[in-house]
């Protein structure tokens, strides 16, 4: 493993494993390497071992074996300068709804040690960053889902941490919440250099956020790469068509799978995975039209990492979530005409 | 860590405590009205017990006065207790273990509120029972004395709180200890002075009982005078039960809080 030295800035681990008593391994033998000021997505399903991952990494839960630096220290031996080191909002958003959003904040700068004059300013500047200016002076109890992680984004800052952990940040957010969120998170990793652990069970998430993905399930990590090379190893993009007429969809699948393997559809639609890539559609236009099928609609869909996931488990990113519905999928899809 | 990074820590925290516990009614209040309503009750129904031979004093209400101090101090160790669990239960005791936040400072933070909810209580049981025509015979220094020894009471049975509440981790199983207190208070000599419980198992019982010490040492204040005896051992072992409820509470917290 390299020294803090190498990578004084990001996370390490090695062999990393968590053991529960008369449990499964959480996490069971994982590598990773993060560099400095890199958003990291740590993608996978509820139970995969994602958050257990997140609590040895930040130290609240020691490793059963392996090894972990962060920000250059060991978490099991160098514990407190980790965490002086790290910012961390966790599965939820840990807060007092009897206190204020300004009480919260004035609790954890007091707490991290931040000067009596420096307190005030930096509360200030945090509840601004994330639009909570406002709403400062009003019990956290009253506050929405989105308001609660922006908050909780702010007092995992206060100390400006150089490393931050944002365990399934998302999770319940309207797309609004999420997007303002997404756009902190890289404006930290971008202006600010902050290396950023995120980890999500939503495919866009990841896509969006991060410029590297691990993906990991029944704790250990299946996959791992950016999102175009992880994308780009599965390769294959999937079309999609809806007939005009309902009658013709049976004949419209034959048709498609003559381009290649069956791919998940809505009722009313037929798809297959492109054998030869996005370089056929124009083979499986000229198809349909030889038939004489009539197409409401086509739709090309680039790889997504859900497919990544399929390919990687056997199991759609979905399916396997059992406890909340994972979002849509992450891939880019691309209309490309009717005929 | 530097000695006043220290004093801003457990400031901070009691500062959330006392917020805390002001800003939450259902704390304060039954912790106020219960132990009133039964001091109204059992000095009224329990009057003609003055009557007794050997009994220490003619009002029966200034025996009583005693007892509404432990069941504040009851009421206590549930509030302190319910308050840490539900830190536990929402994962905010794990924001604070990712600050540079001490153990000590954690726990004078929360017995803050502790401190608060017993001045408040002790006050008005008090103010309450002497305008109700209860004596006090050691006049304000000893009333005093009768508030300095509720605090320290309420504040020992409070670490006892903490205790549950991180062996659990559950606001339920915290709440759930209340009735077991209570037995303790009722197999005291809350209603008879010692010497008269005629019943003999429940006098031994009383006799080894350390509430029924407690509670000698609050009526000393109030109709027999300065017992330094008494009041020694009421703060005896209101100490003795803060030392042993901050080890086992110490002890709790370093499971709990399994950081590195």
């Amino acid at each position: 493993m390299a020294s803090g030295e190498q990578n004084g800035r990001g996370i390490e681990a090695e062999a990393l494993v968590r053991e529960f008593k008369n449990g499964p391994r959480a996490v069971d033998g994982i590598d990773l390497r993060v560099e400095e000021g890199e958003i990291y997505g740590f993608l996978g399903p509820n139970g995969a071992g994602k958050s257990t991952t997140v609590l040895m990494l930040t130290t609240l839960l020691p490793p059963t074996e392996g090894t972990a630096r962060v920000a250059g220290f060991d978490v099991v031996r160098e514990g407190p300068r980790v965490r002086a080191s790290i910012g961390a909002a966790l599965q939820e958003a840990a807060l007092d709804p009897l206190l204020s959003g300004s009480e919260h904040m004035r609790l954890q700068t007091a707490l991290h040690g931040l000067d009596k004059a420096e307190r005030k300013a930096r509360s200030a500047e945090l509840l601004e960053r994330v639009g909570l200016s406002q709403a400062a002076e009003r019990k956290v109890g009253g506050y929405s889902g989105g308001m609660r992680r922006r908050l909780d984004l702010a007092l995992a800052l206060v100390h400006r941490p150089r490393i931050l952990f944002l365990d399934e940040p998302t999770t319940g957010l309207d797309i609004q919440s999420r997007t303002a969120l997404w756009e902190e998170v890289s404006r930290l990793a971008s202006e600010e250099g902050v290396t950023v652990f995120l980890t999500t069970q939503y495919l866009e998430e990841a896509d969006a956020l991060a410029g590297r993905v691990g993906i990991i399930d029944h704790g250990h990590i299946v996959a791992e790469g950016t999102p175009a090379e992880l994308k780009a190893e599965i390769g294959r993009p999937t079309v999609e068509a809806v007939p005009r007429e309902r009658a013709d969809r049976e004949r419209l699948a034959a048709v498609l799978e003559r381009f290649g393997a069956a791919a998940g559809a809505p009722p009313e639609a037929a798809a297959a995975r492109l054998e030869s890539g996005e370089a056929e559609l124009a083979e499986v236009v000229r198809a349909l039209d030889a038939e004489g099928i009539a197409i409401e609609r086509l739709q090309l869909h680039a790889p997504s990492l859900d497919d990544v996931f399929l390919a990687k488990t056997g199991r759609s990113l979905e399916g396997a979530s059992e406890d909340e519905p994972a979002e849509a999928e992450g891939g880019t899809s691309e209309t490309v005409g009717a005929s | 860590m530097s000695g006043g990074h220290l004093r801003t820590q457990v400031g901070q925290l009691a500062r959330r405590s006392v917020l805390r516990t002001l800003r939450q009614p259902a704390q304060i209040v039954p912790a106020l009205v219960f132990p009133l309503f039964l001091l109204a009750v059992n000095s009224n129904g329990l009057a003609q017990a003055t009557n007794l031979p050997g009994f220490p004093t003619s009002s029966y209400l200034t025996f009583a006065l005693a007892v509404p101090f432990m069941q504040g101090a009851l009421f206590s160790v549930m509030n302190t207790g319910t308050d840490l669990a539900r830190d536990i239960e929402t994962g905010f005791l794990n924001r604070l273990a990712l600050t540079p936040l001490r153990g000590a400072a954690l726990f004078s933070g929360l017995l803050a509120g502790s401190v608060v909810l017993g001045f408040v209580q002790a006050a008005t049981y008090l103010t309450v029972g002497l305008i109700a025509g209860a004596e006090l015979v050691t006049g304000v220094p000893g009333a005093l004395t009768i508030v300095a020894l509720a605090v320290s009471i309420t504040v020992a049975f409070g670490t006892i709180g903490l205790f549950a509440a991180l062996r659990t981790g559950s606001g339920e199983a915290v709440q759930g200890l209340f009735p077991m207190f209570f037995v303790f208070l009722f197999i005291s000599a809350m209603a008879l002075p010692l010497d008269l419980i005629q019943t003999d198992w429940f006098r031994k019982v009383a006799t080894v009982n350390p509430v029924t010490y407690l509670l000698e040492a609050f009526r000393s204040l109030l109709f027999e005078g300065w017992e330094l005896d008494k009041l020694a051992l009421g703060f005896g072992i209101a100490g003795m039960v803060l030392l042993v409820g901050m080890l086992a509470a110490s002890r709790a917290l370093k499971t709990r809080l399994v950081r590195t």
